[in-house]
This record gives structure tokens, sequence and C-alpha cells, in this order.
């Protein structure tokens, strides 16, 4: 019996009791504090759940949840979505399954799929339709990539990397007639054009993010001059102004006749501002790398390219990661400046449903609302840069 | 140890400056295929400055070095070449922490020599048995002990199969008990006839197993000769005087 293990005394067993005594009244002045603090919190928490059960009129919400969403896209069009949110969630069940930690992430795969089909059983319509199908292909996909191998692996990547492709060529169609008619970005709106300028901002200031970090470092003075100019110059404005630019200013440059489409025009915006400051997070990841690493490459014959690409740039942007997704949420919530130049975002929207005579007085209940739903993605991007610092094992090794 | 008569290094009038300082001084050493250098002399005396400009990891300003006929100049191709050639361990081992170690070896096979993957994969899997940690494979550089991970150095740079190995201070940062490991392997290396530059203060190894020592000071030759002579009869004070403190401390 030498070999019991020994429990620790009791006194430090988990008890609520030794809990309550331990962590939250040790002391005369943590026992003031806890119990100030749960008063405060108890009188904020009345307040708001007074305010979100009996006195607001979420009317405004449901009579305008589409608009809200969508925008103006045309109902006999929304499928296109729905067809490209059973994709997202078909990856998101795929890489919940390969990237998760075990019994937290079926937890969280049965939480997902449960509030798809709550969300179901609230909406009616062909939405409940969609909204079970969005949860059975999520599960579908969890269950299918279990115990994938490294293949299946890159396959979601490559899928992660052309879905938000899709999702685009699939909103905007081509031409007039055929199965996808074009629709036009000035009936984009709504959370879909939230998305679709994070989503564009994301994916493309990565790439010219890392090239200008590179070419600040290169040894050919007008790359590096170049890169430098529109780093600091870019950086040195508000992107308020950046935005008020592209919308106002650019038109006048252009030939008469020549127009760009004014969604573009802000993704360009924000592409632009994102991937100056990406470029210095880059840089900063860069030079936190030991020389030894370059001479190690070098000596083995790599050329710069190579050891750059296989060697320097695979660790900088590992180190980055926290701070890059940070950059990202900003982005995503930077988003609701486009409603100041004309643009109708989550923000743009939500004002032009205030306009409406029926719901005047009603800001309260839409900027709560609008809030809660960046809120929710924030969140969700969040802990996806937690998952990925995990698995990839940033400041492990 | 058989040497041919073939010089495969040429290294003439070598001059090279860190802003003013003026940190080699004329070396010229001529290196035959097959040959073990030993390398040593106080620090800051040029000598490790002078093996990485034999791979061009340093810029050389005045002066030539040849590598197996290849001049070694501003053109980026030769450099490559050279490269190519020489392999290369350091005191810091520098290992790819984020690859693990078959893959460090593998890596510039893959991506230099252009082999297809499980033929790198094959030599690693060889040259990490032949310096002895084979079961390691599939382990990172930031799991093993610092022996462990100098010999893995060396088995990546002899995947690219090189014909010159340098070794800028291999044990210097290890700890004492694993000197041992590393220098059997360099020994092993050594007697299947692989031409090496080593910069070492371990005057056992320089024993064992160098053809020739050249002794650095002040970014000079000092004093050139076999083992026999640098230990038994140097003719210069300075070697002397450096040979006692490091033999005798």
């Amino acid at each position: 019996m030498s070999e019991a293990i020994m429990k620790p005394p009791l006194a430090e067993r988990q008890t609520l009791l030794g809990w309550l005594r331990k962590n939250l009244f040790n002391s005369w002045s943590n026992a003031i504090l806890t119990v100030a603090a749960a008063w405060l919190t108890f009188v904020t928490l009345r307040g708001l759940i007074t305010w979100v059960f009996t006195e607001a009129d979420w009317a405004v919400i449901q009579t305008n949840l589409r608009l809200i969403l969508l925008g103006q896209y045309p109902i006999a069009q929304v499928w296109r979505i729905w067809v490209s949110m059973l994709l997202l969630s078909f990856l998101i069940g795929n890489s919940l399954s390969i990237w998760g930690k075990g019994k937290t992430s079926t937890r969280f795969t049965i939480g997902l799929v449960a509030l798809l089909v709550a969300l179901a059983f609230v909406v009616s319509g062909p939405s409940r339709t969609w909204l079970l199908a969005m949860g059975a292909l999520l599960a579908a996909g969890w269950w299918l990539a279990r115990g994938a191998g490294k293949a299946m692996r890159s396959v979601v990547g490559i899928g992660w990397v052309i879905w938000p492709l899709i999702f685009i060529l699939l909103l905007r169609g081509f031409g007039d007639g055929g199965p996808l008619p074009q629709v036009g970005t000035n009936l984009w709106g709504g959370l879909m054009l939230t998305f679709m300028l994070t989503i564009v901002g994301i994916v493309f200031s990565f790439p010219i993010g890392v090239l200008l970090a590179l070419g600040r470092q290169s040894d050919l003075r007008i790359v590096r001059w170049f890169c430098i100019t529109f780093i600091e110059v870019v950086r040195g404005v508000p992107l308020i102004t950046i935005l008020f630019m592209a919308q106002l200013m650019l038109p006048l440059f252009l030939p008469s006749g020549v127009t760009i489409d004014r969604v573009l025009r802000a993704m360009v915006g924000i592409t632009l501002f994102s991937a100056a400051y990406l470029a210095e997070n880059v840089r900063g990841g860069l030079q936190a790398i030991p020389k030894g690493q370059y001479e190690a490459a070098y000596a083995l014959g790599l050329s710069t390219t190579l050891s750059m690409g296989l060697i320097i740039l695979p660790q900088a942007l590992r180190l980055i990661i926290p701070i890059l997704v940070g950059q990202f949420i900003a982005l995503f919530k930077d988003t609701a400046l486009v409603a100041i130049v004309g643009l109708f975002d989550l923000v743009g929207i939500a004002r032009t449903v205030l306009a409406q005579p029926a719901f005047l007085g009603t800001h309260r209940e839409v900027y709560a609302f609008i809030s809660l739903l960046y809120w929710v993605f924030s969140y969700a991007m969040s802990y996806v840069s937690i998952r990925l610092e995990d698995s990839l094992g940033v400041g492990k090794r | 140890m058989t040497a041919d008569k073939k010089p495969i290094i040429i290294a003439k009038d070598v001059h090279k400056w860190f802003g003013d300082f003026h940190a080699l001084r004329g070396v010229s050493m001529e290196v035959n295929q097959g040959e073990v250098i030993v390398i040593f002399g106080p620090s800051g005396s040029g000598k490790s400055t002078f093996i990485r400009t034999i791979n061009h990891l340093e810029e050389h300003q005045q002066g030539d070095i040849v590598v197996d006929g290849i001049e070694l100049s501003h053109d980026v191709r030769n450099i490559e070449k050279i490269r190519e050639e020489t392999g290369m361990v350091f005191q810091q081992f520098n290992l790819f922490p984020h690859l693990t170690v078959l893959q460090n070896v593998s890596l510039a096979p893959i991506w230099v020599k252009k082999w297809d993957k499980p033929r790198a994969e094959a030599k690693a899997m060889e040259l990490l048995k032949r310096v002895g940690i084979p079961e390691q494979a599939n382990k990172y550089p930031g799991q093993l002990s610092g022996g462990q991970q100098q010999r893995v150095a060396i088995a990546r740079a002899l995947a690219m199969e090189p014909k010159i190995m340098l070794f800028d201070e291999p044990t210097s940062a290890l700890d004492p008990e694993m000197i041992k490991e590393v220098l059997d392997a360099m020994i092993e290396l050594a007697k299947t006839g692989m031409t090496m530059l080593v910069v070492t203060h371990e005057m056992g190894f320089a024993r064992a197993v160098a053809d020739r020592m050249f002794f650095f000071d002040k970014g000079e030759i000092v004093e050139s000769g076999t083992p026999e002579q640098i230990f038994k009869s140097p003719k210069e004070d300075r070697t002397k005087l450096f040979l006692s403190q490091i033999l005798h401390h």
C-alpha cells in the first residue's frame, strides 16, 4: 500500500465552501471587494435583463432581420447565400474535428448544431430547411473528418483558401441571363456586406502585407523606398480619410465615363490600409528570427526566396499569430466606417432601419442587436486564434 | 587521411574589414582533397571569419578564393554552387525549430537537389543512423540535447553530399559530457576521407585526425604545420604561449 495515492488535506479539496473561502473571502479586504462586485453585477444585470425582457421592443429587429442580415439582396437569389453557408458549415465541421481539442471540440460541435437547429425552429419558411441543412452538413463534416490523415488536412486547408472566392463569385454572379444573374454591389448590404469587406480585406491584405514587409528589407533601393513610403504614408492617415479619398477623390482622377464600383473602392481602401499595418507586424516577426537561421539556410545552398519561404516566414508568421488575429478582428470592426461614406454595411443598414417612421426611437434595440452580432463573430475569431496557436505550438518550442 | 595532392580550396591573400576593423590581414591557404585542417587561435583572431568567407557567409573584400575550381565572386550562381558543395556546422547548431529532425535533414536535398521525398528521407535516415540518432527522427530540435542537436546538424550538412565540410567551433556551446559524442561523429567522418576545415580548441581531436594545423592570431596565420610539429616544437612564441594556456589550464 506504499504506492497508494496521497490525497490533498481535507481543507484543500474542492468543496464549494472551501473554494469560496480560498478565492473570494480569504481576507477582509477581499471579502469587501467580493460583496461590492457582486452587488454591482446584480444591479447592472438586473437593469439589463429587465430592459431586454420587458421594456425593449424587438419588433424592429423581427421586421427588419432580413435587411440587417442581407441588405437589399434580391429574394429570388438568396439561395446563393445559403449555398455558401452550407459549404462553410461543412468546412467548419471538418476543421473542428481536425484541429479541435478532444471533448471540448465534440461539445462545441454539438453546441453549434444545436444552435442551428434551435434557430431553425425560431424562423419559418425556407430558412428553416436551410438552417437544418447547415446543421446536418456541419455534423456530417465533423463525422467525416474524424481520424483524418495529412491529406485530408491539406484538402480542408485549401478549402478555406478557396471558400472566400466561391462566396464572392457566387454572390456576385455573371451576366444578365443564365443561372447566376449578376447582383450589383449596390444591393449588397447588412451583415453580408460587413463579412464581404472583412473577407476581402483579410484575404488580400495578408499577402500584400507580407510582400511589403519583405520589400522593406530588400537590398534593392527602389523597392525598399517604395515600401517604406507606402507603409508610412498609409499608417499616417486615418482609415476614414482613405475611404473618403477612395469614394470622393478617385473619380476626379479617372477619365469621365470610367466608374469603379463603390463597394470595390471601399474594399481597396480597407485592404491597403490593413496591409500597411500588417507589414509592420510581419517585420516585427522577421526581426525576432535569429541571424543563424538565415545563415544555416544559405549554407545549405537554399536561395534567398527558398530561405524566406521555407525557413524564415513560417517561423515569423507563427510568432505573430496573436497579433495578426487581433488585427483581423480590428479590421472586421473597422469596416463599420464604410457607413459614413454611404455604404449599407451593418451600421449603415442600422441607420436606414432607424429612419423608418414605424420604428423611430428604437436606437437602443437596433444598436444592441448589431453589437451582439459584432461580438459573436469577433469572439469566434478569437477562439479560432487560440486553437490555431495551440495546434501550431506557439511558445512551446 | 590519404590526401591527393590536388587543392580543392585555394585562398590567396584574403582581406576582410568590419567597418574599420581589419579582421583578416592577407590569409593564404591551400587545402588538398581529403585533408583535415584544424584552425585554432584566440578569440577575435579571425579564424571563424576565415572559414565563413569560404562559403560566402562573410564577403571578403580583397584577394581570391577558389573552391573546387569555382571562383568566389559576386556572381550569385557561383555562390550558390559553392554552397551546395560545402556543408557547414555552426557553434549554435542553428537547426530549424519548426521542422522535425527528419525534415531538417531532408529539406535541402528536396528543394535544392530536387530529389523526391522518399529518396531524400531514406538518405536522411541513413545519415541519422550514421551519427547515431535514428530514433529521434520525428522529434523537434527543441526536444533534443545539445549533443544530439549538433549531430543532427552534421547529418543535415552531409545530406547535400558536400565535398567539403566546415565546422565553426562545433563543440563550444556544448555541455562537457556531450562533447565526445559530437567529436566521435566528426572523427568517423574524417576517416571516410572528407575534406574538413575545423575551427576548434579540442586538441585531442586535432591530434587524432588533423593532417595540418593553422594557428591564427590578429587576422593572420602565425604558424602552420602537422600536429606533430605544432605540439612538439612550435616555432613562434605566440603559438607556444597560446598552447600552454589551453593545454595546461
